[in-house]
């Protein structure tokens, strides 16, 4: 199938790309812009690894097709450190040692950020909601919620 | 997955068009939510599609709408997350807004579609039975034109529903509920989020004084289809409210289904949390409708 030439904003800046149809996002993304920090775990979107900001709302890049965001606004994790600094949600992670083998870490904090976007002071209970659908197989829930809830409190 | 030609029409009529020219060849793609992920596991319902329409362009299919005349009209292509966080459905449409708040996760919410979520007809979609118990239809586009079809005739199996190859859901239409009416969902999960409904139930009252005037049930994940629950309602109606007429009702509606064995649940195992939830549903339907 020959390529299809789509037009969008990655992280802020204006990008064309020839796609393959069967492509998903997280495929053009990792691949042909090379931006790895989006995972593929299950592919099947029930793990959120692969979580994106489009046009402003958290999805799974592995059920959305690249052609489906021709003239939409993607950001991936590497859209969230601004001017060298990381985003705030990032030093929370780091600061309470949210991470373990760091594969579900994107996908968190972005389904962190856009929770906090929406619901800049959430309870635990909507934190643990909020992140229903990104799972870490290394079961270190308790501190990802801990990192959120004081990402939540710095932005007070 | 294999591939296929793409295509993004921006209309209705040109979607049609593009259906009616590929045929069982084409395949209509919303939110992909449901059908990437067959079309990735090679487990489709129906042959691996060689041409996939977006719906994603197509205004039409967009929005939520209201009306004090025209009741309420949901566009197929509104995601879970329009639909749960529409104040107008939240206030006078609370089970349709229930239902769409626990499809998966807030990734899913926010790409799954209502039209995705009917036409995909599993017997579990949470979308149903509130839709189901508002009594709502289903606005189909076609090349010959428009039809419109109570939903419970939309359904006709698992994976299946009366949609032809070249038509579309195009929306779904609610009557407005009347004043004193109260309506509640919810479903039974082993796990509080991201899974399937072993059984779902509406149930929605319409109270005239002290006597239930209209009752509606609707269950899910215990039949081939999404259902009503027709016999619950006529014992239901006419009545007063009590916790021995909801009890009794609950049994009717556990009755009157017929679920299924499988890993989510033994049909007793189905049975029994139709009982229970019948109940459930109920009572919190009766308090809204009070509440106003």
């Amino acid at each position: 199938m020959p390529k299809q030439l789509i037009t969008l904003i990655v992280n802020g800046r204006r990008t064309e790309v020839a796609v393959e149809p069967r492509w998903t996002l997280l495929e053009m993304v990792r691949e042909e812009l090379r931006l790895s920090g989006s995972k593929e775990g299950c592919g099947t979107g029930d793990c959120g690894a692969c979580s994106m900001i489009v046009d402003g709302r958290l999805v799974t890049s592995c059920l959305m097709l690249a052609t489906q965001v021709d003239g939409r606004d993607v950001v991936t994790i590497e859209g969230l450190a601004k001017n060298g600094r990381l985003h705030p949600v990032q030093q929370a992670f780091i600061d309470t040692g949210g991470v373990q083998c760091g594969f579900c870490t994107p996908g968190m904090i972005m389904a962190a950020k856009s929770l906090l976007d929406r619901t800049p002071s959430p309870t635990l209970e909507e934190v643990r909601e909020g992140l229903a659908g990104n799972l870490c197989r290394c079961t270190g829930y308790a501190k990802i919620y801990e990192a959120v809830m004081h990402a939540a409190n710095a932005g007070k | 997955m294999r591939t296929f030609e793409y295509h993004a029409p921006t209309s209705l009529n040109e979607a049609i068009s593009l259906l009616q020219e590929h045929g069982e060849a084409a395949r209509p793609l919303a939110g992909g939510t449901d059908l990437v992920v067959q079309m990735k596991e090679k487990a489709t319902k129906f042959a691996a599609p060689s041409h996939i329409v977006s719906l994603l362009r197509v205004p039409e299919l967009s929005g939520v709408s209201f009306s004090e005349s025209e009741g309420l009209r949901i566009g197929a292509g509104a995601t879970m997350s329009q639909v749960a966080d529409s104040p107008i459905i939240r206030e006078r449409y609370r089970a349709i807004a229930e239902g769409a708040a626990l499809v998966g996760s807030i990734q899913t919410m926010n790409m799954a579609t209502v039209g995705g979520n009917l036409c995909n007809a599993a017997p579990s979609a949470d979308i149903a039975p509130p839709l189901l118990a508002f009594e709502a239809e289903a606005v189909i586009v076609g090349p010959s034109g428009r039809r419109k079809l109570a939903l419970e005739e939309f359904f006709l199996g698992p994976g299946k529903t009366a949609l032809a190859a070249d038509e579309l859901l195009a929306e779904v239409r609610v009557p407005l509920p009347p004043p004193g009416m109260g309506s509640a969902y919810d479903r039974h999960t082993p796990r509080k989020q991201m899974d399937i409904a072993v059984v779902g139930v509406a149930a929605a009252l319409t109270m005239a004084g002290e006597r239930i005037e209209r009752a509606r049930v609707a269950l899910g994940a215990v039949a081939p289809t999404p259902v009503r629950a027709p016999q619950a309602e006529a014992a239901l109606e006419g009545q007063a409210p009590s916790d021995e007429l909801f009890a009794r009702a609950a049994d009717v509606s556990a009755a009157e289904c017929s679920p299924i064995a499988d890993l989510r649940g033994s049909a007793e195992f189905r049975r029994h949390i139709v009982r229970v939830m019948t109940k459930r549903m109920l009572r919190e339907a009766l308090d809204r409708a009070r509440s106003g």
